[in-house]
């Protein structure tokens, strides 16, 4: 399949390890891959701070740039950015809107992608892990995706998935996360405290990924190793 | 811990700073209560057979009965005024409290027994009853725990939620009680004290749940029978209650209350539930002589106007708040406002429409949706939160703010800026030279740094495929 990668600017900009792990799981599949490079940001960030008009700009361009590939389907490696195409764009361009009709039905989350089309890729981590994979909140409660990831896991032999709180926000909330600073932290040592048993934290969002690794960094706990999803399953599927 | 912070003169993060600055012991006990109450909703729910479909039958009958507030509240007053009660219409929450006190000035009240209302605490009933010098005496447990305090209840259904029970022990012992940590122990202490005040009291006020439109009876919930007691005992009644209480029949009050007992507290059904129709009537035994219902605008016609209107469908059980991380890390008081959590973040900025620190309510919230997912009617929180949020920036945001996004929404409308502007993301910056909102992410966590190009560079230069 011809698969148009919606890479987002966080993974662009501050994790193009994930980027580049994503491409690689993907074209393992058997899925040729290609990057529309006008892709800049969804507009999540303005949107949920309540600046419309801005985040329609941006999200404008990306659809626009997304949708001129024309691909059969768009993979994003995050869920929160597919939700806010698939859930709330329609908000702030309209329903009608012919990029968006374009793209919207076609975009899926990674692990939602990899469940139709790449159930087949299977691999192996040595050593084997104890990977605790956190529900991050969209793709939770807006997408409904918390079997596709668990199962992709269950795919790779040497992944042991440990049991802790994963269903709890862990306190990143895109600016939230800088005009609530001790807040924030505040709630990802709630949901951190619970991450005993594992020595892995594995999720779908990089957002994130990003700020419990900050935390971990910061409170001494380098020992947990923190992973996209995308970069486990590439690494337990190199050829 | 210091005072409760009040809304005006602070931002909501230095009253979530004041939150977390304590020992530890308040997100312990919040940690232990809404636990408790979010799994007893949880199972409380599940049992249903289908709950999901209740959910979706509980949210259109709300949207409905919304929709026809001004004939369903026409209906309920006909019907209360016909079975012997007065009605009265309070635009503000000045005009209520003048027709409270009109009632007691005119039975000569000095001790009124209330149940628990939040309607009471959002007019501040019980300071201008008392300047009236009238002893306006708490009964539900936790309400009059937080009145012995000199606090605000910090939670819709469990307003000493947050209390240890040493904390009780101290509170209960200013009024004489010498006993232990044994809940057994401190309730019957409770319930002999305020058996008294119920019997000399000249007024019982109370909140109201629901109020039935088609028979013009009120329902009124409580979990230790003092609503019973307020609204039976003193020879009159006065019920407050928000106008969008209203619900259309019988039917829809049967839903809403096994929902409510559900997702408040997980029982099948609330403890005691009383309906009340009118004042006493010739042969009956007991209930008041005179019943008089103050329904309460102030601001609720402002939230119907407008795009949030759904928050009017809230039933008012708390399980957004024992479902919220953000309610669970600061407790109710952090809000500032009587209305706290997701459904206080909603509805506080609209209610408080000429308190400025009242605006940015609706940022108290990650939008992780875990309110949504709770609600026993379907609000879809998190979306009336963002509704806030667009709505704060409207009217003017901070200015800063504003240019901040205008600017970043013109380069990142442009791919060639967005490059040059995401590209120095690669170097390693000293903490103390970031900007401002990367300073503030650096107060508890690393700052990432990208090791290497850019994705784009890197597909550029042919290396990201195999």
């Amino acid at each position: 399949m011809r698969v148009g990668l919606f890479v987002t600017c966080l993974v662009d900009l501050l994790c193009p390890e994930v980027g580049v792990a994503t491409a690689r799981l993907l074209q393992r599949a058997g899925h040729q891959v290609e990057f529309p490079e006008g892709q800049t940001c969804c507009g999540q960030p303005a949107f949920n701070s309540g600046y419309r008009a801005e985040a329609a700009g941006v999200l404008h361009q990306t659809l626009r740039a997304l949708a001129a590939t024309d691909a059969e389907a768009y993979v994003a490696p995050a869920g929160s950015c597919t939700t806010m195409i698939r859930t709330f764009a329609a908000e702030l361009v309209g329903d009608d809107d012919p990029d968006l009709r374009v793209v919207a039905p076609r975009l899926f989350e990674l692990s939602e992608f990899l469940a139709s089309h790449g159930s087949a890729l299977a691999g192996r981590l040595e050593p084997p892990r104890r990977v605790a994979y956190h529900d991050s909140c969209h793709m939770l409660r807006e997408l409904g995706l918390a079997r596709e990831p668990r199962e992709a896991l269950g795919r790779v032999a040497g992944v042991e998935l440990a049991d802790w709180d994963s269903e709890r926000c862990c306190g990143f909330g895109g600016t939230f996360s800088m005009r609530q600073p001790e807040l924030s932290v505040a709630m990802a040592d709630e949901k951190l405290r619970t991450l005993a048993s594992a020595d892995t934290l594995c999720g779908a969002d990089p957002s994130c990924l990003m700020h419990m690794r900050g935390r971990l960094e910061r409170i001494g706990r380098e020992e947990v190793a923190v992973r996209h999803l995308a970069e486990l399953l590439e690494e337990a599927t190199r050829p | 811990m210091s005072a409760v912070p009040s809304l005006t003169g602070t931002t909501l993060r230095e009253r979530e700073r004041w939150a977390l600055g304590g020992d530890g012991r308040l997100q312990s006990a919040l940690r232990r209560t809404t636990d408790n109450l979010d799994g007893r909703r949880r199972r409380g729910l599940d049992e249903l057979e289908d709950p999901e479909t209740l959910r979706q039958t509980a949210r259109s009958l709300r949207t409905a009965a919304v929709a026809r507030l001004p004939e369903l509240l026409g209906r309920l007053a006909d019907r209360v005024q016909a079975a012997g009660g007065t009605v009265f219409f309070a635009a503000d929450a000045e005009e209520a409290r003048a027709h409270v006190l009109g009632i007691c000035a005119r039975r000569g009240a000095k001790l009124a027994v209330k149940s628990k209302s939040m309607v009471s605490e959002e007019i501040e009933l019980g300071a201008r009853l008392a300047e009236a010098g009238i002893e306006a005496l708490e009964t539900d447990l936790g309400e009059w725990a937080q009145q012995l305090d000199g606090e605000p209840p910090a939670h819709i259904l469990g307003p000493a939620m947050h209390k240890t029970p040493a904390d009780w022990v101290r509170v209960l012992g200013t009024v004489g009680y010498d006993g232990d940590e044994s809940a057994p122990a401190m309730t019957a202490f409770a319930r002999r004290t305020l058996r008294d005040k119920f019997h000399a009291a000249d007024v019982g006020i109370t909140g109201v749940n629901l109020a039935v439109a088609e028979s013009g009876t009120l329902v009124i919930v409580s979990n230790e029978g003092n609503a019973r007691m307020s609204s039976t005992v003193p020879p009159v009644q006065i019920a407050l209650m928000g106008m969008e209480r209203v619900v259309a029949d019988w039917a829809e009050a049967d839903l809403l209350l096994a929902l409510l007992g559900r997702a408040g507290a997980g029982v099948s059904f609330p403890t005691y539930v009383s309906a009340i129709t009118g004042p006493r009537r010739p042969r009956e035994r007991d209930g008041p002589q005179e019943l008089h219902l103050v329904v309460l605008d102030n601001g609720r016609s402002r939230i119907l106007a407008g795009a949030s209107r759904e928050a009017l469908n809230c039933i008012r059980c708390g399980a957004c708040l024992n479902a919220c991380p953000v309610y669970r890390q600061i407790g109710g008081h952090a809000y500032g406002s009587v209305y706290s959590g997701p459904i206080g973040a909603v509805i506080s900025p609209l209610l408080l429409d000429d308190v400025p620190e009242a605006a940015e309510l609706s940022h108290a919230s990650s939008l992780c949706g875990a309110c949504w997912a709770a609600c026993p009617v379907g609000i879809p929180l998190h979306e009336l939160l963002l509704e806030g949020r667009r709505r704060e920036a409207a009217g003017g945001g901070d200015r800063a703010e504003r240019a901040a996004w205008r600017a970043w929404a013109q380069a990142w409308s442009h791919p060639r800026l967005y490059g040059l502007t995401g590209a120095p993301a690669r170097a390693r910056i000293p903490e103390r030279l970031l900007p401002p909102p990367l300073r503030e992410w650096a107060r508890g966590r690393t700052v990432p740094h990208r090791a290497g190009a850019t994705f784009r560079a890197r597909w550029r230069r042919g290396e990201v495929l195999e």
